[in-house]
């Protein structure tokens, strides 16, 4: 490059030596890795499942071995229509090609992708707040397998040498590839949580970050605000959770403004967020497309889904999370929004829906359902649900009782009825607990003495005796009242 | 050319492929010259589409023997030279 056009270049570069003051925004697109949910592999009969013994699923296919043919897997093919269409995507007929690279986690030394003509193009996703996100594509891929990286104390440009597992090679993958319409990591974030909400809801996919079967890499650029021409990107990969993706964009663009303050350009760049550190470190400079030479795959025929075959899809999908929050919200109108959402996000919005029909009140419904089940609902009916609020309602069950109550649910199922006499936790009758109130004020003159002149806070001593004297099984609301009327 | 596809030329034959190259370069021009216009694209050289396979899981092959076959293995998997950066 001559140092004529490293100057005009530079010229172009947004924010470039921007004085300290400049207001920045973050442009921030992503693209996300999705496993599907199949029982095989893309293209041949392996199992797809996470873990298992190291090269235990595979077969000629994932293994490249000579004169193998890839056959497409129709459930693949299937549930990323199903994707297509959950995010508003035209479903268009599809060709596979070779993307070419070097590196032993394919063996056959190249992956097979979509390339110029995906399955999915131009749709949109909706951010809780409202605001519409472009997708550009949704394409299916195949996964690649995983290397392990030994000696050399650890680090990868020390190691001895590395091992190679299969299992994950040739995995169904859709790749979801948003416009960088994206202003901020908290966006970043509701993108994220929503698409996963999306795939989970359509049976796509399990969404989980932690087992890889979800993954995010996130292009990040910086640009002084109002300009509106994109900066240079850097590509960050290895953010294993939500909370770690808002970090490294975060910290991503602070490098870059920073870098461009001080007058030095951004590099086109794959980052590596380090969790410990809490930075991104440079990889290696992008490599441009054409480096892969991506040519369409001789072996595989072109993918041309029926009119028929995607109406059919489209009758079947289930009600999208974005729906399910407003049917939710409608049932529930006095319940923050936020726990609507959650449960929604948890595949808990029919269990609530269900036990608020039944008869439950929904703030209480809803309590339990963002505080008490963040592990799932296990065994746990609707009905039961609704029936345990009642007993909450009716005084049967203070707080404390009913959560133990609601665990045994949880773990085993049946009736909250019976599961409260199991644990002992039958309702005091008034009489129980107006005798029990009276040998209290008998037992403690001096604070009662206090309490009659005026010290609320006595109640709460009060409340604490009767509950260590009948091991929690007294509801401290009517002991509460009691006490009350007691004084007159 | 030669380097990213990872091929170790002579110089006899890089002068050899080169000029076979630029034959098929030759023919690929004489049919950009065609007026295309009115075809669609070929997506494949043969006139079906859409063979899928039902997803039932099938054999797989014994790790075992196949590890027998390679290079080099260890702890039940393929042991390959260090591997710098990652995966595109």
């Amino acid at each position: 490059m001559s140092a004529d056009s490293l100057d005009s270049s530079r010229l172009d570069i947004p924010g470039l030596g921007a004085p300290a003051d400049t207001e920045w925004e973050t442009v921030v697109g992503l693209e996300v890795h999705a496993e599907l949910a199949t029982e095989t592999k893309l293209f041949s009969a392996s199992p797809n499942r996470f873990g298992g013994e190291p090269n235990t699923h595979i077969d000629p296919v994932s293994l490249g071995l000579p004169g193998s043919l890839p056959v497409l897997n129709e459930k693949a093919v299937e549930l990323a229509i199903r994707v297509g269409l959950a995010l508003n995507c035209r479903i268009q007929p599809s060709v596979f090609a070779r993307k070419n690279y070097f590196y032993p986690d394919m063996p056959k030394d190249f992956q097979i992708s979509q390339y110029d003509e995906p399955i999915n193009v131009e749709g949109w996703l909706e951010l809780p707040t409202g605001k519409r996100i472009a997708i550009e594509r949704a394409h299916l891929e195949e996964d690649t397998g995983k290397t392990v990286h030994i000696g050399g104390g650890g680090r990868i440009h020390e190691a001895g040498y590395s091992l190679v597992d299969y299992n994950r090679a040739g995995v169904p993958l859709i790749e979801i590839v948003g416009r960088p319409e994206l202003r901020s990591a908290e966006e970043a974030r509701q993108y994220v949580a929503e698409l996963r909400a999306i795939l989970v809801a359509v049976g796509a996919s399990d969404g989980k970050m932690e087992e890889g079967s979800l993954r995010v890499d996130c292009n990040v650029s910086v640009r002084p605000m109002g300009s509106d021409r994109l900066g240079t990107r850097c590509e960050i990969k290895n953010v294993n959770s939500l909370r770690s993706m808002g970090r490294a964009i975060e910290y991503e663009a602070r490098r870059q403004i920073d870098q461009l303050t001080s007058g030095q350009p951004v590099e086109q760049q794959t980052r590596h967020w380090n969790e410990d550190d809490g930075r991104t470190h440079a990889l290696r400079s992008k490599e441009e497309d054409y480096d892969y030479r991506y040519f369409p795959e001789p072996d595989l025929l072109p993918l041309n889904p029926s009119e028929e075959w995607v109406e059919q899809i489209r009758q079947g999908l289930p009600p999208l999370p974005r729906d399910r929050r407003f049917r939710l919200a409608e049932a529930a109108s006095a319940v923050d929004l936020d726990h609507i959402a959650l449960a929604v996000e948890r595949s808990m919005d029919d269990l609530a829906l269900a036990a608020v029909a039944g008869g439950g009140a929904p703030d209480r419904v809803m309590t339990h359902i963002v505080h008490n089940l963040a592990e799932g609902s296990g065994e746990l009916a609707p009905e039961a649900l609704a029936g345990l609020v009642h007993m909450e309602e009716a005084g049967e069950l203070t707080a404390t009782q009913a959560k133990k109550v609601l665990a045994v649910l949880v773990e085993s199922g049946g009736t909250p009825q019976k599961a409260a006499q199991e644990l002992g936790f039958e309702a005091m009758d008034t009489g129980e607990i107006e005798a029990l109130v009276d040998r209290l004020i008998a037992d403690n003159p001096d604070e009662w003495s206090r309490f009659c002149d005026g010290d609320n806070k006595l109640t709460g001593f009060f409340v604490g005796q009767a509950m260590k004297a009948t091991q929690g099984r007294a509801d401290g609301k009517a002991v509460t009242q009691l006490l009350n009327s007691r004084r007159g | 050319m030669a380097a990213l596809a990872r091929l170790e030329l002579s110089d006899e034959e890089l002068e050899r492929f080169t000029g076979q190259l630029d034959e098929l370069l030759d023919h690929v021009a004489e049919v950009e010259a065609l007026d295309l216009e009115d075809l669609p694209p070929t997506m494949h050289a043969l006139p079906i589409a859409n063979v899928l396979r039902p997803d039932v899981p099938g054999e797989v092959l014994d790790r075992d023997e196949v590890l027998a076959r390679a290079p080099l293995a260890e702890d039940g998997q393929f042991r390959v030279p260090p591997v710098l950066g990652e995966a595109p």
